[in-house]
């Protein structure tokens, strides 16, 4: 690891400062930083160490409904509080089925935001990447790729980014609060992470030194609480990234959904929302075929990078099963597999 | 760079002087305090042999910062048993067979610790299957494991209890 200096700043302010400098990285619990600076695939000449600032760990219900989860509230903390799990209980699953427990008990909410791709050229750094090496190439794309994207994807990259918590948290309509050297702005999390184009290396909109400070979901998030969830397909029950993922959130009145939410995950740079399909789904009765149909319209941009057709169908199914899930109702409680596909619509698990 | 780091570890306040910012809090317990319960498996957060208690919460030692971890309060493998008494979930270990070489196990049993004090799992041997999957077993002790687990808690559930009443 390439050493650096440690940097404390006592204010927000002191640590825009220290890392507005080139070179400087933000550390908060460090569970993705310190991986990548044992690997050699990043080297930042100063770390910028936050997680001692006061006033960032706190989840606050707001005036007008909504809710307010400071960045350094950690991942387990926001997913066993009882009243934001019950609110919003498709992120208190999303964020149950990520890492280990160990993991989620350090991994922050702003950290999580900012988590990089495991794309295995990236962190391979005898392997050409243009995220970790601009303008080096991509040995992904002639590579071992299967679980590599299927939507936004470039030439230059087809990476993927691996959050869970950010697949429902951009369906519900999550902002995005950050502070700068220009003061502080709030970003829709559906822009704050950028398709990979001819720049993958740039992964969000944050200009240097820019610090997520909270995220924030609005009061209309809670009214799916009812008929919420997150599914995951992963290689191995737990403790995996997705291979896909989507989250489901619908209001249902009588046997009409009156309003629907999807994204999905594990299928490009940035969680992806479904907007054509939820716009199939509104107004719409439960029928034999409605979910296939607003499947197919959620991936119809989607082609293969590599060979990895098989993740279009299976995000189509993925999303079929968490909208019958989500339709279901959210059970009592997370489930004992969190996100896991592989228990009946009634809610059984039927591998032992 | 002189640093000094000030830890509570296994109930001992100590304070450590280093030049390094890269020590993580894995290699200042195994290297610097010789407190070598505490196993570095992968050293990159993918399998639990480092787990430690920090300030309650069950973490990876490895991918955890020394100096930035100044006034945390630490319990490793060391201190979990009373002199000759084992803890409840060291005695469930070798009661359900929990291991085979042993190397996971330190970080096996901090995590399990860890798991029942977060009262997530109750009886439930799914629950703790996933509240224990960020410890691999190589061995494949897995269901000595969870009966384990199981049975620890169950042991330290009737020892409340008994406190209560």
């Amino acid at each position: 690891m390439k050493t650096f200096d440690y940097v404390r700043p006592a204010t927000v302010r002191e640590a825009v400062a220290a890392a507005s400098e080139s070179g400087a990285a933000y550390l908060a619990a460090g569970t993705n930083l310190l991986d990548l600076m044992k690997g050699g695939i990043i080297g930042p000449s100063r770390l910028v160490d936050i997680s001692h600032l006061p006033g960032l760990d706190r989840i606050e219900d707001l005036a007008d409904g909504g809710v307010r989860i400071g960045a350094l509230v950690r991942n387990a903390d926001l997913a066993h509080d009882q009243t934001f799990a019950r609110r919003f209980p498709a992120v208190a699953e999303a964020l149950l089925s990520g890492a280990s427990a160990q993991l989620r008990n350090a991994a922050t909410v702003g950290g999580n935001l900012l988590q990089r791709t495991r794309c295995a050229y990236f962190y391979d750094v005898a392997s050409a990447c243009n995220k970790r090496d601009p303008g080096a190439g991509c040995d992904a794309r002639g590579g071992e790729n299967r679980l590599h994207a299927v939507l936004g994807w470039s030439e230059s990259c087809i990476a993927t980014n691996p959050s869970d918590f950010c697949v429902p948290l951009v369906a519900l309509d999550a902002v995005v609060e950050v502070e700068g050297r220009a003061g502080r702005r709030e970003i829709p999390l559906e822009m704050f992470h950028r398709l990979p184009g001819d720049a993958p290396e740039r992964e969000t909109v944050l200009e240097p030194g820019e610090m997520i400070v909270a995220v924030r979901l609005p009061a209309e998030a809670a009214r799916f609480a009812a008929h919420a969830r997150y599914l995951k397909v992963r290689e191995r029950t737990s403790y995996a990234f997705a291979v896909v993922s989507a989250a489901a959130a619908l209001r249902i009145e009588g046997d009409t959904i009156a309003q629907a939410r999807l994204a999905l995950g594990g299928v490009a740079t940035k969680p992806w929302r479904a907007r054509e399909a939820e716009r199939m789904l509104a107004g719409a009765r439960v029928d034999g075929s409605l979910f296939r149909r607003a499947a197919e319209a959620a991936l119809a941009d989607a082609k293969p990078s590599g060979d990895n057709g098989f993740k279009i169908e299976l995000a189509r199914r993925i999303v079929v099963r968490a909208l019958a899930l989500a339709t279901a109702g959210t059970p009592e409680r997370v489930p004992a597999l969190p996100a896991s596909p592989f228990a009946s619509v009634a809610g059984d698990v039927i591998h032992a | 760079m002189n640093i000094s780091t000030t830890l509570t570890v296994n109930g001992v306040k100590r304070t450590i002087a280093f030049d390094d910012p890269r020590l993580t809090l894995l290699d200042l317990l195994r290297e610097r305090l010789h407190l070598t319960g505490t196993k570095k498996g992968c050293d990159r957060g993918q399998c639990g042999a480092c787990t430690v208690i920090v300030d309650g919460r069950r973490i990876n030692s490895c991918l955890a910062l020394a100096i930035s971890h100044d006034g945390a309060d630490i319990l490793t493998i060391e201190a979990v048993a009373q002199g000759d008494r084992l803890h409840p979930v060291q005695e469930a270990f070798l009661a359900h067979d929990g291991l085979q070489c042993g190397f996971c196990t330190p970080g096996q049993i901090m995590s399990a610790i860890g798991l029942i004090q977060e009262g997530q799992a109750g009886d439930d041997p799914e629950r703790v299957r996933e509240g224990m999957s960020g410890n691999l077993c190589r061995c494949g002790a897995y269901q000595g494991i969870t009966e384990a687990v199981l049975d620890a808690q169950s042991v330290l559930d009737a020892a409340n209890r008994r406190e209560v009443a």
